[in-house]
This record gives C-alpha cells, structure tokens and sequence, in this order.
C-alpha cells in the first residue's frame, strides 16, 4: 500500500517539474521525429531493392519499426531518465539519501524522473502502425488486440529489466554516463523483423538478447500470426527477466561503498 | 616556447588522453560497444540480398563493407561533444582556459590519445573476422592502401572538429548534446554507415560529394574495400582535406565566439 502510495507521490512530483521544462520537450520532440525518420529510411532503400525480407512485407515491417517506436517512447519517457539519474547518483555518492528512505530502493530509483512528454515516439509508431494495418488491408480482431498487449507488455518488462541490469553496473564501474547510448545502439537490432537474423545471431538474439521477440512478436500478434504458446512463453520469459534483474540489483546495491569524503 | 618544451607538453597532454582512457576503460568500452550498427545493418542487408546482390553489392562485398565501417569507427569516431557540452556546462572549462595550449587543440590532443585505446580492444576482433571469413579478401590497388590511413585520419579530424563545433554550441544554448543527436541520426544515414553510399539514388549522392559525412566514413571504407578507382581515391582524399581545413577554420571561430559567451558558472 505504501508502496503504491510512494510511486503515486513520485510520478506526481516528476510530471510537475518535468512541466517546468516545455522547451525542452518541444526540442526533444524534433529530435525524436527525426531519429524515427532517419531509422525508417534504410527500410525504404531496401524495399526499394526488394519486395520481402524473409516473409516480412514492407508495410508488414514497418509495424515492427511502428511497434519499436512505442517501446522506445516508453523507454525515453518512463524507463531510461530514472536509471540515467541512478547512474549519476552512484557516481557523486547521493545514493545514499535514496537508501535511508524507508522504500524500497529499487522501487524508489525505477520511479523517480518520469518524463511522460518524451512518449511522443509512442504516438508516432501507433500512427505508423494503424497507417500499415489500413494498407495492410487487415482488421485485428479482439483476441489480437488481446495478444499485442500481452506480447507488449512482456516486452516493456525486458526492457525495464534490462535497462536495470544495465544501471546497476553503476555500482562496479564508476563512470559509464554514456550507458544510455550503448543501450539504444544495442536495441537499434529490433528495429527490424526477426526474420533479419539468421544462424548463431538468431539465436543469441532469441534467447541472450531477446530483442528479436520484443518487436516482431507483438507485431506478429497484431496481425494474428502468432500461436498461443509462443504468447504463454513470451510473458512468462517477461516475469523471469523481472525477477533476475530484481536479484542482480540487490547484489548490485550490496557492493556500493558510497563517495564523497 | 621553444620546439623542445612543446613537444613535451603535448607528449604530456598525449599521456593524459591516453591514462584517462584507460582510468575510465569502462566507459571506453562502453562507447565501442554502442558502435554495434554495422553488424545490426549488415543483418539487415544480407537478409535483403538473401543470396542475390544488391546493385554490385554480393555476399562478399556485404561482409567487407560493413567490417570496414566498424573499424573507421572505431578509429575515426569522436565523442568530443559530450565531454565540451559538459565542461561548459559545470564551468571546469576554465581550467582549460588558463592553460597556455588553444583550447581545440588541448581537446584534439587528449581525444586523439584515446584512440590508441579503442584501437588495443577492436582492431583484434576485427583481424580475426579478417582471418576467418573467407569472402573477404585484402585490397589489392596499393595507392589505395596509402590513401586508407590519410583518409582515416581525415575522417577522424572530421569528426572530432564537427563535435567541437556542436559541442562549443553548449556556450550558446542549453540543449547542444540533442543537436549532436541530429547530427549523429544524419550521419548514420548518409555517410554510408547504414545504408552503402552507392546504393543510394545518383541526385543524393552528388549532395553527398559536399556535405562532410561521407568523407568521416564511407570513403574510408570504399578505399579499404577497393571500390575506388586510383584517381577518384586521390580526388575524393584531397576534396576530404579540404573540407577539414574549412571545418577547422569553422571550429576555430564557434569556439572563440563562444568564449566570449563564457561566464564559467560555479568553477
């Protein structure tokens, strides 16, 4: 209930002083446009070349781009700003005012810097997506519906997870600021259909990395292509991811020895 | 300042770079392992080619193409602009105003002594993907050799000026590191990192010719992989280092205007 409490307090004290900087978000905003266009342009050229990139039509694949612009609208927006700031605060060694609060850190840390207005990616990928559908020529049914959002979810629960994992090496190497790059350089692998990566990388990206999955399944979802099972599996995956980067983080925040002094 | 006491304050400088690069090799890495974009676009490609070529692109060209553009990256990247925005920001820039070096080429000497660093990590992997695959295979044109490492080191200042320049906007407005952002989505896309330049449509390309991103990476790469005939090479090297020399004269005037700006908040 507390916890509840904390996370409600928390978003509402983002949202406010995130209010204070609409410049900023005006800004942002032209820059993320930009970024979606800049990432949709190789898939023109290649389509122009060719009509299928293993089984993906183009308007097919740009659901999968449309679904990655979501993902990364909630990552710019909810996920990344929080833990970009843990880095910072392990750094200068303020971590320690977030563990003498009486939450859970974790919890306190994953909430602390919401930026709702840096979703705007979201908005533009469901454009791009609804666009598709209609060219497409396909409705999805309710139980489609039903199933990208399942399928989303679990991939909003790697990426959360991920993205923890990844600011929790914060603890054990000092300065790495620029983990956010290296994390959207390692995401930029989903931009595309799974059916991109063959051999070994098929693999690695499935089962190590599972960014394969985190766009082209709820992509598949959405245009009623994918079974049952796959679904089941893909949302306990997500719980799993949840569970071991909650584990790795405990570790992580025993090793930290603060700063300063 | 005589010859001798120059030399060694940049021997000085030089070792700076090079200890802080290692000091924070965590962060090094870090910046490497963001330069994962030629695998994720070769993955694209092959996909796309999926046996057949793609204009004179085959299976081989693919594999020797996009292994080029990840080492140029890796030698010839620079991310001067966040260390300045930051500098400029917090005020420590200051520090490096007191000093009796031009700020650029302080910045320029600590930045090139990293490269030496990503060099140790990259250049083995890169070696071995040499070694094992067997559709690449080593240029044969030897000016173009000659002209790899010039046009390397071109594509380097490039980018390391281009940062100065987006970076010393810091001085001017808050948000420089987005403009870099802009930048950088620019450069993924025309400078023949993603997208192989000569698959791009004949009006696009000749902008290309005069626009910097071609010259911080697919030149490189088409020297390396002997995609030039000797002429156009030695045309295009020497269109490169003119453009760094008006980089330069660019760099120089943003960074003294904007000193002026410079209030040194905190400090």
């Amino acid at each position: 209930m507390r916890a509840l409490a904390t996370l409600k307090a928390q978003v509402r004290l983002s949202v406010t002083t995130s209010l204070q900087y609409r410049a900023d978000f005006l800004v942002d905003a032209a820059v993320e446009l930009f970024w979606i266009a800049a990432a949709i342009y190789p898939l023109v050229v290649v389509f122009d070349r060719t009509d299928s990139l293993g089984g993906w039509s183009f308007d097919a694949a740009l659901i999968v781009a449309g679904i990655f612009a979501i993902l990364q609208g909630v990552m710019e927006g909810l996920i990344s700003p929080s833990l970009t700031g843990l880095v910072e605060q392990v750094r200068k060694g303020t971590f320690d005012f977030v563990l003498v609060k009486p939450v859970d850190s974790q919890l306190f840390v994953s909430f602390s810097k919401v930026q709702p207005w840096r979703c705007i990616n979201a908005l533009v990928g469901l454009g791009l997506i609804v666009r598709s559908l209609h060219r497409i020529g396909y409705v999805p049914s309710a139980y489609d519906l039903f199933a990208t959002t399942v399928a989303l979810t679990a991939s909003v629960a790697f990426l959360y997870a991920f993205w923890l994992v990844a600011a929790s090496t914060a603890f054990y190497v000092i300065r790495i600021d620029n983990i956010t790059y290296l994390f959207s350089s390692v995401l930029d692998a989903a931009r595309w259909p799974r059916s991109v990566f063959r051999g070994v990388m098929r693999l690695v990206f499935t089962f190590v990395i599972p960014l394969a999955l985190m766009t082209s399944y709820p992509a598949e979802a959405l245009l009623g292509r994918l079974d049952g099972t796959t679904l089941a599996a893909s949302a306990a995956a997500g719980v799993l991811a949840l569970v071991v980067s909650r584990l790795l983080w405990k570790r992580a925040v025993n090793h930290y020895a603060s700063a300063s002094s | 300042m005589s010859v001798r006491s120059t030399a060694r304050s940049v021997r000085a400088m030089l070792r700076i770079g090079f200890l802080d690069a290692i000091a924070y090799r965590g962060e090094t890495i870090v910046w490497m392992l963001s330069t994962t974009m030629p695998l994720v676009m070769f993955l694209l490609w092959s996909a796309a080619a999926d046996g057949k070529p793609i204009g004179r692109y085959g299976a081989g060209e693919l594999h020797a193409s996009f292994l080029a553009a990840f080492v140029v990256r890796q030698l010839g990247g620079s991310w001067a602009a966040w260390q300045i925005n930051m500098e400029v920001r917090d005020g420590t820039l200051g520090m490096r105003l007191l000093r009796p070096v031009n700020p650029i080429v302080h910045y320029a000497i600590e930045q090139a002594a990293h490269v030496p660093v990503r060099a140790f990590f990259s250049m083995p992997v890169a070696l071995l993907f040499f070694a094992l695959d067997p559709l690449i295979h080593a240029p044969k044109e030897p000016l173009l050799l000659v002209l790899f490492p010039i046009s390397v080191l071109g594509a380097w200042a490039l980018s390391f000026l281009m940062n100065v320049i987006v970076g010393a906007l810091a001085f001017f407005i808050e948000q420089s590191v987005k403009l870099m952002d802009v930048y950088t989505a620019l450069f993924f896309v025309f400078s023949g990192y993603m997208v192989p330049l000569d698959l791009f449509p004949e009006p696009v390309r000749v902008v290309l010719d005069y626009l910097p991103f071609r010259y911080q990476m697919g030149l490189s790469v088409e020297l390396l992989t002997g995609a030039l005939s000797p002429a156009v090479a030695l045309r295009l090297v020497v269109q490169q280092w003119v453009m760094v020399a008006l980089v330069t004269l660019v760099a120089h005037l943003v960074f003294r205007r904007g000193v002026r700006h410079f209030e040194a908040y905190g400090g």
